[in-house]
């Protein structure tokens, strides 16, 4: 193998497994060694300036960067990351003073914003203190979309939602509420002489079941999104005894835990296909069969039952999965049918874009399934002042992912007001700093902690199903989260090899942990793979390979179980190995003047003078001993 | 030294041997040498042989005497028998063992100050008895300990790093193991795992004296360019006269090789040392033909490494004491008292 060309930036950031998987690359465990450190303030704004709803993420995020998680490696379990992310925003102090300053002076240019969910949000936000002047549409009365209309209360407290919304439409956003945009012609013809619009629209239609006795019980059979806005917006407060939810994905989990405390006190949910390939995370079917709320699987709904216009139950074919010799899966009836008996049904099989406001003549090119064609790197459509982002985009996705769009869309946005080209993107900022302080001693913590993940305590079932808006999960306290934060490995403390101070004394591979190191003759990727001191056979991570050594040889890394501890650098005698930090943050269309967060975390370059070091062993007046998880017994 | 404990997640792909233990369960403390001490690549070595070979920890006694070399059984098998004894006393602590329990394998680690200066005279009665053990010497010709003075073992005519220049001949532990009748004599060097690994392996497996003589480099005294023990030295000057594998008894040879390009070596328990790139008309068997062979060599500036001199035959020291079968410790009075009627036979031989 040629030897690895560690300056291009994408190569360190690969090894920081969770800011790689995450769409908007929040620069995880900088902010978690922040919370460590009790930084709570700086740990918010590092994740602020990354993903702008630090708060609302850290109870709702889908959590990419969990299952990419370096600890799920080791047999062990991932750092919960998202409820570090929470503790930082819980525990927040004011961050006003670090909120950036708005140009009274605007810049002239004016940007229309389409819905006020995440994406039209973080576009807003991302453009305001440029001197934008960005005005927000949405037809709630709230600015929020989605998270508000959608996710339950019981996991979003509606004040966590409202300070983050705030925060941006506190910048002078204009914030146009009860406002349905009904032409996209008009807006760009007519109203305000916008220089750029964009859609931030969402997913906004839930798919329609259409069997028999659907308009016959129509009364009782809900669509489940527009049914959780309803609730969200109290228009309903109630629901039937016995519940069928249809659907396994995280909008049916959302409302088969509402159904339970809006009176259902049979809820059950019914899936198509094997529980195993249920869309929803793990954590919220976890959490809705906490609440008594059986999955049955395999079954396929055929029909709604009905007497006198009253819904009654639904039928079902029970299936098997079967697969051909293609490999493709299919699900075959097996002559069985059940009845679930129930009193109300809730739909949430999918959802779909939307755009009948849309005119087709105004030079916006749609696509494949009725979808505007848009550009994956600008999120321009061919309609060169409109842009889209969030789920409008590509179809349902999540707020992280709109978050991640809303950046590059308004870096595109910025560029088109400047006359600039879209595809020149402007790079990342990324700095590599030695994290040695003296001998074996480092700015980060390298003494791994073995603990297991801790469990987030819960409230109490009964009161939880007794009041909607009583979040459930309590997140951890300052203790919990120390000791969380304290599993993460640091990933982002690379091992750097400097092959020119090499003297080949095996010091680092006789020490490493894990079996990373070995010195061998190069040769394929392929094959080197099979040299290692242990077989490297996870292809996803890669291997750091140096030039010719000395001897001949060459040293390769695997990069798949590197603890991070840094034992390589401290046994090294001539300091080839050196730990030093990888900082990415995601290039921005504002880049705040006094950087993304107040101090690193470790020390080092971006340091504010206020840095402490992380505390090692526990704090003080450690409580009873918190519960962590184990295998599944 | 580094400060932190050695992580206990391990690779996930990292198997257990025979006894359900893995590489890491035979690791001991985190090594407080110098970074990139030869030493701990030696103690690596071992972990890995031992760990190869399924070696019982509970049977396995390791001693030593005083000096870097000696620190180094704390950083390997921590869940064995141990005795760290007086400067240059190992032997006889070794030998005393032995004869106690003869069913412990003993693996004995020194340095060259340890066994070529304080320590020479009990070294040599140990090699001249056959007691069964591994004796590692951590060679790298230089006191670490105090601070790099030259050793016993440094070439005559090198200079240290403080600039002063050996003006005595050194020792050479391999040919003296060879004149004074070791019956296993082998020089690994710890930049060479793949080397040493084989030689740990085939010492382990020996009945009688196996002398190891490691050089491993000190990277804080000895390790600059006018050294003759530093890394690049060896590898330079490296006269490897053969590369030994090992198979054990309890694993079938299958491989073959051309006749004249290796040689197999039963040794007593019934592992083999098959050797690698044997040098010509070189036989590991002929004492007389191997010192003279490492005496040619090393007179050339040439450090010549392997498997030197080997016979799986010769008697230890039980056989040569007729020891009884079972180990002294565990003699009971009846065993040990012969009975009046005995002994009044042996004291009448007497008068």
């Amino acid at each position: 193998m040629n030897p690895t060309d560690t300056a291009n930036p994408d190569y360190y950031h690969r090894v920081v497994d969770c800011q790689w998987a995450c769409p908007a690359h929040t620069p995880v465990p900088e902010y978690i060694r922040l919370i460590a450190a009790r930084r709570y303030t700086d740990a918010y704004m590092v994740n602020w300036w990354s993903n702008v709803f630090p708060g609302i993420l850290g109870r709702t995020c889908d959590r990419p960067c969990e299952p990419a998680c370096r600890r799920d490696r080791i047999d062990d379990k991932p750092v919960a990351i998202c409820r570090l992310k929470r503790v930082a925003a819980d525990n927040r102090g004011d961050i006003t003073p670090f909120l950036p300053r708005i140009p009274k002076e605007k810049n002239g240019r004016r940007i229309a914003c389409v819905g006020a969910g995440p994406a039209s949000l973080a576009v807003a936000r991302d453009l305001m203190p440029l001197g934008y002047e960005v005005v927000v549409y949405d037809e709630a009365d709230r600015a929020g979309g989605m998270m508000l209309s959608q996710i339950p209360a019981f996991r979003l407290p509606y004040e966590v939602l409202e300070d983050e919304v705030n925060y941006i439409l506190d910048m002078g956003v204009e914030f146009r509420s009860n406002h349905y945009v009904g032409s996209l012609k008009s807006l760009l013809e007519h109203e305000d002489d916008y220089d750029a619009i964009f859609i931030g629209t969402g997913a906004p239609r839930g798919r329609e079941l259409d069997i028999p006795g659907r308009q016959e019980a129509a009364d009782h059979i809900h669509i489940g999104i527009d049914w959780l806005s309803s609730v969200a917006f109290e228009h309903t407060e109630r629901i039937g005894r016995r519940v069928v939810v249809l659907g396994g994905g995280n909008t049916a989990m959302d409302c088969c835990r509402t159904a339970r405390r809006l009176g259902g006190e049979q809820v059950d949910v019914v899936v198509r296909s094997g529980f195993d390939e249920m869309k929803a995370s793990e954590w919220e079917i976890e959490e809705a069969m906490e609440e008594d709320i059986p999955i049955h699987n395999f079954l396929v709904p055929k029909e709604f039952l009905h007497e006198g216009g009253r819904l009654t139950g639904v039928r079902f074919d029970h299936v098997r999965r079967e697969v051909d010799e293609s490999g493709r899966r299919r699900l075959v009836p097996t002559g069985e049918e059940r009845i679930f008996e129930c009193d109300d049904v809730l739909v949430a099989i999918g959802q779909e874009n939307a755009f009948p406001w849309i005119e087709r003549d105004i030079g916006i090119e749609f696509g494949e399934w009725d979808m505007p064609v848009v550009d994956r790197v600008t999120f321009r459509t061919t309609h060169p002042k409109v842009f889209i982002g969030g789920d409008a985009a590509f179809g349902p996705e999540n707020i992280i992912w709109a978050v991640a769009h809303a950046h590059e869309a308004a870096i595109s946005i910025d560029r088109a007001c400047r006359g600039e080209d879209l595809h020149d993107r402007p790079p990342d900022h990324v700095t590599l700093v030695s994290q040695k302080m003296g001998i074996h001693e480092w700015s980060y913590d390298n003494d791994i902690d073995h603990a297991r993940r801790y469990i987030v305590p819960h409230a109490d079932k009964e009161k939880a199903l007794a009041e909607r808006r009583m979040e459930v999960e309590l997140g951890f306290d300052e203790d919990l989260g120390y000791k969380e934060a304290m599993r993460c490995l640091n990933c982002d403390v690379q091992t750097v090899f400097s092959e020119s101070l090499c003297i080949e004394c095996d010091a680092c591979v006789d020490v490493c942990p894990t079996d990373c190191i070995t010195f061998t003759e190069n040769g394929e990727e392929a094959d080197l793979r099979t040299r290692l001191m242990a077989p490297a056979r996870n292809e996803e991570q890669a291997l750091l390979v140096s030039d010719l050594l000395k001897t001949e040889r060459v040293m390769v890394k695997d990069e798949d179980v590197c603890l991070h501890c840094g034992l390589c650098a401290e046994r090294c005698p001539t300091s080839a190995w050196d730990m030093q930090k990888f900082l990415l943050d995601s290039a921005m269309a504002y880049e705040p003047e006094h950087g993304r967060g107040g101090g690193n975390g470790t020390g080092g370059e971006r340091g504010n003078g206020h840095w402490q070091p992380p505390q090692r062993g526990l704090p003080p007046e450690a409580p009873s001993q918190p519960r962590q998880e184990h295998d599944h017994a | 030294m580094t400060h932190i404990a050695k992580p206990r997640f391990t690779h996930p792909l990292l198997g257990t041997n025979a006894l359900g233990l893995s590489r890491r369960d035979y690791e001991g403390s985190m090594s407080t040498l110098c970074a990139g001490c030869g030493h701990d690549s030696i103690s690596a070595a071992i972990i890995q042989a031992c760990a190869e070979m399924s070696m019982p920890p509970h049977m396995m006694a390791k001693l030593s005497g005083i000096g870097c070399s000696s620190k180094t059984p704390n950083y390997f098998l921590s869940k064995s028998h141990g005795f760290n004894s007086v400067h240059g006393r190992m032997p006889s602590i070794a030998t005393g063992s032995n004869l106690a329990n003869h069913e412990l394998y003993y693996v004995g680690v020194s340095g060259d100050g340890d066994t070529a200066s304080i320590g020479l005279g009990q070294f040599a009665h140990a090699v001249r008895r056959q007691v069964n053990m591994l004796y590692v010497v951590e060679n790298n010709g230089t006191y670490g300990l105090t601070k790099g003075q030259l050793s016993a073992t440094a070439d005559v005519g090198m200079r240290s790093k403080t600039g002063e220049i050996n003006p005595h001949d050194s020792i050479d532990l391999v040919s003296l193991a060879l004149q004074l009748g070791a019956s296993f004599v082998a020089r690994g060097f710890s930049g060479d795992k793949e080397q040493l690994v084989p030689l740990i392996k085939a010492g382990f497996s020996h009945r009688g004296f196996a002398l190891l003589d490691i050089i491993s480099p000190c990277v804080t005294f000895n390790n600059h360019a006018e050294s003759t023990k530093s890394f690049d030295y060896v590898r330079e000057h490296n006269a490897m006269m053969n590369r030994p594998d090992f198979v054990p008894r309890r694993e079938e040879i299958t491989v073959s090789y051309e006749a004249g390009e290796s040689r197999d070596v039963t040794l007593h328990d019934g592992g083999v040392v098959r050797l690698h790139k044997l040098a010509e008309d070189y036989d590991p068997a002929d004492r007389v033909a191997a010192l003279h062979h490492v005496q040619e060599l090393q007179t050339k500036g040439e450090i010549p490494t392997g498997l030197i001199y080997v016979d799986a035959k010769a008697p230890d020291l039980h056989a040569r004491m007729g020891t009884p079968p079972v180990p002294l410790n565990r003699l009971g009075e009846a065993e040990l008292c012969p009975g009046s009627a005995r002994l009044e036979a042996i004291n009448s031989r007497l008068r």
